[in-house]
């Protein structure tokens, strides 16, 4: 019999995995795609950014965000609406939410990530996350003009919300328990540059301060939320945006590392094994371009890169050939938008211990929004590229800070 | 094959020019540029372009 592939998650990992092994020489018929959501492959980035904003029904905001599909992937085995709720290594298992199972001879997890929640009860109808068309639906409804809106966490996700929000003639403010916004990823000098824009905009900044507990009426309606501080902010819509989690749990029990998701080798497989691989958020693999050190990077390139890392393993695992020789050196890159301004990174910001400016100035809100580069180093090597406002052409020539 | 780029639904991510670097450039007006007939030998080029780009922009034919 034909060796079968199970992809479990149908979002753009999965889709890309599937892709990757039909072009690869898999019949159709040998892959199986599993989705914990309804909907065939739809793109997420658009639901915080530009599409939240004039975002219509559901099948509306799938319509505008769905994947393609090949005809060949679209062949392939779809099982939509029921989440892998367990796996089965040593009988090689999966178990699906409608009690049915799937017999595999390679296993490829692209589940993802679910949106961590605040850990307090009430005002359940107006406090929101980003992740699925749903959220972004139910969100998009819940902006009306003059609305206090609370977004805990300045992330990126936090940011592009808070930024739509205040478009959208909401009463904005960011809660942040660091320092300044999206300083994690891009450290904390260009998220306080950051910052000033959005406040010139609008939106409202409590940093280092966290929640303490929800204020609700009565009724269980959501009115304020009391800050670290003492301090209140009145809130008709909360927007929870304090990261993701890696969806692992229905692999735990049978030995695997899942400390931050899945820990993969440079070929995209758990070490040790030839039938279980990691694809995008959910997989912590080590990138030789910057050291040994296995990361989950949760940008929109990674699960095409590694799903098609991953699929080249297991094709020729399954023909009983090496896997590919070369080593596994993917340049991450991702993008915002934020008030109408794009920021680009080619890189791995998050690692560097020192910056500096390439092009324009931090300085203020207008010289922002005449374009600023920004070159990140770690130990004095060129590790990333961060371009805010500036033109394609020129955002991409500030790659070649890289290649010095 | 041929490339079809729907310009309404760029939005200048530069994707395509880092994954295609034959194919798609940057004018210096900021405004992209493309190869529209594409040969067997960049076919695998013109397919990584429309993987990734965000947009879904990039369509194959033929």
């Amino acid at each position: 019999m034909a060796p079968r592939v199970v992809v479990v998650g149908a979002s753009l990992g999965g889709l890309r995995a599937a892709e990757a092994l039909t072009s690869l020489g898999l019949a159709p018929g040998q892959v199986t795609i599993v989705g914990a959501e309804r909907h065939p492959p739809y793109n997420r980035p658009p639901l915080s950014k530009e599409l939240l904003e004039d975002l219509g029904d559901i099948p509306d905001a799938f319509a505008k965000t769905a994947f393609r599909l090949k005809p060949e992937v679209a062949a392939a085995h779809w099982r939509l609406g029921t989440p892998a709720v367990a796996a089965d290594l040593g009988t090689r298992l999966v178990h699906l939410s409608d009690g049915s199972t799937l017999p595999y001879d390679a296993l490829m997890v692209a589940t993802g990530l679910t949106p961590r929640r605040l850990p307090f009860p009430g005002g359940d109808r107006q406090r929101f996350v980003l992740r699925t068309l749903e959220d972004a639906a139910a969100l998009r409804q819940a902006l009306r003009p003059e609305h206090a809106v609370v977004v805990v966490g300045a992330g990126f996700i936090g940011c592009e919300a808070a930024a739509t929000a205040a478009k959208l003639g909401c009463s904005v403010t960011v809660v942040e328990p660091q320092g300044a916004p999206m300083a994690r990823a891009i450290g904390a000098e260009v998220g306080a540059a950051l910052q000033r824009l959005h406040t010139a905009r609008g939106v409202r900044f409590r940093t280092k301060v966290g929640v303490l507990e929800l204020i609700c009426d009565r009724s269980g309606t959501l009115k304020g939320v009391r800050l670290s501080d003492g301090t209140e902010l009145e809130a008709d819509v909360l927007v929870e945006a304090i990261g993701s989690s890696a969806n692992v749990d229905w692999l735990r029990g049978q030995g695997l590392d899942l400390s931050n998701g899945l820990l993969c080798d440079n070929h995209m497989r758990v070490e040790g094994r030839g039938d279980l691989y990691g694809i995008g958020d959910v997989a912590r693999f080590p990138n030789p371009l910057y050291d040994a050190e296995p990361r989950r990077v949760e940008h929109w390139c990674v699960p095409g890169q590694t799903a098609r890392r991953a699929a080249e393993t297991v094709v020729a695992t399954l023909n009983g050939a090496p896997p590919p020789e070369a080593e596994f050196r993917p340049l991450p890159s991702f993008w915002s938008d934020q008030h109408g301004l794009r920021i680009q990174s080619f890189g791995l910001p998050a690692i560097a211990d020192g910056i500096e400016v390439l092009e324009g100035a931090l300085d203020t809100p207008q010289t922002i929004e005449r374009g600023v580069a920004i070159g990140y180093r770690r130990a004095g090597r060129p590790v990333a590229v961060l371009a805010i406002a500036l033109p394609p052409g020129r955002a991409l020539r500030h790659r070649a800070f890289l290649d010095a | 094959m041929r490339m079809c780029v729907d310009m309404k639904k760029c939005q200048y991510h530069g994707q395509c020019v880092i994954a295609a670097p034959d194919l798609f450039s940057f004018a210096e007006d900021g405004s992209l540029k493309w190869v529209e007939t594409i040969d067997d030998s960049l076919r695998q080029q013109a397919e990584d372009a429309a993987d990734v780009c965000p947009e879904q922009a990039i369509t194959l034919e033929g």
